[in-house]
């Protein structure tokens, strides 16, 4: 039983962990972007533009080669995505507009892209269901360890996970070190925390933004690529991937910018999602349409009084890069 | 070391200068060629995506707000509505409070009032229209203003990041509509029409005065428009948040109690947003649902930024994005769906893309390197 609540969790937390990687990414460097949403919706219906136009290419599906199959979409999940960051980054950085209103716009765009192009696909399949469904691409991401199956519950809680699982956890880790341990890391939170400092250091300032921001947006894009091809069995149905975004949004705040913190604060959330689930399958509480409102709301609960705790310690390591939303403008004063 | 102190002296070709001179009627020629540049972007989009004319797609655009008198009162609505919510936000932002969770305060006025119209009217306790109505208007507000102030207060003593907390704020509210809409709903999970036997608690106008029910509406965020610009612009508590916006410091240096401050201006701007939900629930729909702010509450951001929180502005700005949602549903109908609803998000985002970036021509110039100087040195 708990190999496969486990296993749920996970399945449930890896966008989460793609989304809130990528935006720790992205703040570290004094960019607060609130188009992740937007951005994930546009790396999802990138990767099924993608993969629906090789699908069809193909006179017959046996004839598939896997290495297209996950390529293609993955190729431009990662365009779509780079594409957003550098509009957000363009806006803010070189115009130095302000960040909230353009991530706002940003979301509104990536989520008007992806439902409009969700909508001129499922046009085009005429089928009877609102959705587009990939399923062979979605059969190659989601394919395990073949031998995660004769493992018993250490096959099913660790390996029996799509490939994309666990380069979001390399991701994370990867990150975590870059901030912590390296020197360009330690830079990238220069620029964050006081741009002008760094300026003066000999960090180019719009260098870094620009990296951390688009690397970060097209991290946040494999998210919405997970949610579609592993959480969704390659189903686009236009909707789902606001809440994964805001959501990611939080915990990056409850994470406290740390990446490797993200991985557990992911699972945590992910198992939050779905425990309701499981607590009324085991007759533990009682879960209706009348309780689930309340279990819903947990993870944003949660979410804020680790910011308000946060705040009110003061810690030091704890709190949001000290420029982040603001525009560097290198003759301010 | 001569090579790299070469390369240090170089002059860039361009660089950037912060100016605060620019006359206002320059200032707006930039502006209305930034939405030019846009509409033409959004036309060739319109050609790349569709294969159709741009100028008949903005002509059908134009019809969704204006072809029949219902389709004009709809679009007055629509534009009252977003407007409503934009002033809301409009005294926070001016503070630089960066108050996103307006979809949440929206929703739990909008419950505020629904409670009280169901709780006190057909189901329950019929109380006659005098008692009710005031009962319900204030509840909404408050429960709008109670939404607002939670973040303002933690903002204020300890200043917990405000993007973040009303972020969150939203979709607590969110999920608490879900509850009563269940538990209102019996298992359906729509509400319907609360009281559509006596209409009791409906803020409308009589149907003679007013055929399409948004009349009232339109008065009401009327009034607030100018209200809200007298408020900010000639009140000592307008005058008190422009101070904190520019600097905190100053602010405390000149002794205004900055926290103060923050929590009775978002304790304004909650409350403007209950206002807001109060005229969806119980002047328009009479129901409630998660929807019923309809992403509102983010779009208002960008109707009062691009307005420069001026009041009056924000008409126009508001219109702009009310004409291109009108427009893309007109268009739905129009192309047999080839363009969809969404297709309104791509449009309004690009053209505010266009009026943002155009925000720095405004405030900067970009100095060319001159020859000139390059000879001095010489």
């Amino acid at each position: 039983m708990f190999a496969a609540f486990f296993h749920r969790a996970v399945l449930q937390a890896i966008s989460l962990l793609f989304g809130c990687t990528g935006e720790i990414v992205t703040e570290k460097s004094g960019n607060l972007n609130l188009g992740i949403p937007g951005i994930m919706y546009v790396g999802g219906i990138s990767g099924v533009i993608g993969a629906f136009l090789y699908e069809n290419s193909l006179p017959d599906k046996s004839e598939a080669s896997w290495f297209l199959a996950i390529f293609i979409p993955l190729l431009c999940c990662l365009a779509g995505s780079l594409i957003m960051g550098l509009i957000y980054c363009f806006l803010t950085t070189t115009l130095r507009a302000n960040q909230n209103v353009t991530g706002l716009a940003l979301t509104t765009f990536g989520v008007g892209l992806g439902k409009y192009f969700g909508g001129v696909l499922i046009k085009l399949v005429n089928a009877d269901v609102p959705s587009v469904t990939v399923s062979m691409t979605s059969n190659y991401y989601k394919a395990t360890f073949p031998f995660a199956d004769d493992l018993g519950w250490f096959g099913e809680m660790f390996l029996s996970y799509g490939f994309l699982t666990y380069v979001a956890i390399i991701i994370a880790f990867v990150a975590g070190i870059y901030l912590k341990r390296t020197r360009s890391g330690l830079n990238l939170r220069a620029v964050g925390e006081n741009p002008a400092t760094a300026d003066a250091a000999g960090i180019s300032v719009t260098k870094y933004k620009y990296l951390a921001t688009c690397i970060g947006s097209m991290i946040a894009g494999l998210g919405g690529l997970f949610y579609v091809m592993n959480n969704a069995s390659g189903v686009w149905s236009n909707n789902g991937l606001d809440n994964i975004g805001w959501l990611a949004i939080a915990l990056v705040i409850f994470t406290a910018w740390k990446p490797n913190f993200a991985i557990v604060g992911a699972l945590l959330f992910g198992g939050l999602s779905i425990a309701p689930y499981y607590l009324s399958l085991y007759d533990i509480v009682d879960i209706n349409l009348r309780t689930k409102p309340f279990f819903d709301m947990l993870p944003y609960i949660v979410t804020v009084i680790v910011l308000i705790i946060n705040s009110m310690r003061k810690k030091r390591e704890n709190q949001p890069p000290e420029a982040l939303g603001l525009s560097y403008f290198r003759e301010d004063r | 070391m001569e090579k790299t102190k070469a390369k240090s002296a170089r002059e860039p070709l361009f660089h950037i200068v912060k100016r605060t001179d620019i006359p206002k009627w320059k200032a707006w020629v930039i502006r209305i060629l930034a939405v030019l540049a846009a509409l033409v972007v959004c036309g060739i989009i319109i050609v790349a995506l569709t294969g159709k004319n741009p100028f008949e797609m903005y002509k059908f655009m134009f019809e969704g707000s204006f072809k029949t008198e219902r389709k004009f009162w709809k679009m007055l609505q629509d534009l009252a509505m977003l407007l409503c919510v934009a002033l809301a936000v409009t005294p926070a932002f001016k503070m630089r409070f960066w108050n996103i969770g307006a979809e949440g305060q929206i929703l739990m006025g909008g419950l505020g009032a629904a409670i009280c119209m169901k709780l006190l009217g057909d189901d329950g306790a019929q109380l006659s229209n005098g008692l009710l109505l005031p009962i319900t208007i204030i509840t909404a507000i408050l429960f709008g203003a109670i939404w607002g102030v939670i973040p303002a207060f933690f903002k204020a003593n300890w200043n917990t990041n405000e993007t973040l907390f009303t972020l969150m704020m939203n979709y607590i509210a969110i999920q608490v509509i879900a509850y009563f809409t269940f538990i209102w709903s019996s298992g359906s999970n729509t509400v319907g029409k609360i009281n559509a036997e006596s209409h009791a608690g409906w803020l409308q106008l009589p149907r003679e005065v007013d055929k399409y029910g948004y009349l009232l509406n339109v008065i009401i965020v009327a009034l607030l428009t100018i209200l809200m610009y007298l408020y900010l612009k000639y009140s000592k508590q307008g005058y008190e948040i422009s101070v904190v916006g520019e600097s905190v410091n100053t602010a405390r240096y000149v002794g205004i109690n900055v926290k103060k401050v923050v929590v009775r201006t978002m304790l304004i701007s909650g409350a403007l947003c209950g206002v807001a939900g109060l005229l969806l629930v119980s002047g328009t729909d009479q129901s409630i649902t998660a929807e019923t702010a309809g992403g509102r509450g983010y779009t208002a951001i960008m109707v009062s930024w691009l307005a420069q929180f001026n009041p009056f502005y924000m008409i126009l700005t508001a219109f702009i994005v009310v004409f291109l949602q009108r427009g893309a549903d007109e268009l739905q109908t129009q192309t047999n769906r080839i363009i969809n609803a969404d297709f309104a998000d791509i449009l309004i985002a690009i053209i505010i893309f266009f009026i943002i970036g155009c925000e720095f021509f405004i405030n900067y110039s970009i100095k060319f390197r001159s020859r000139k100087k390059k000879e001095v040195e010489a």
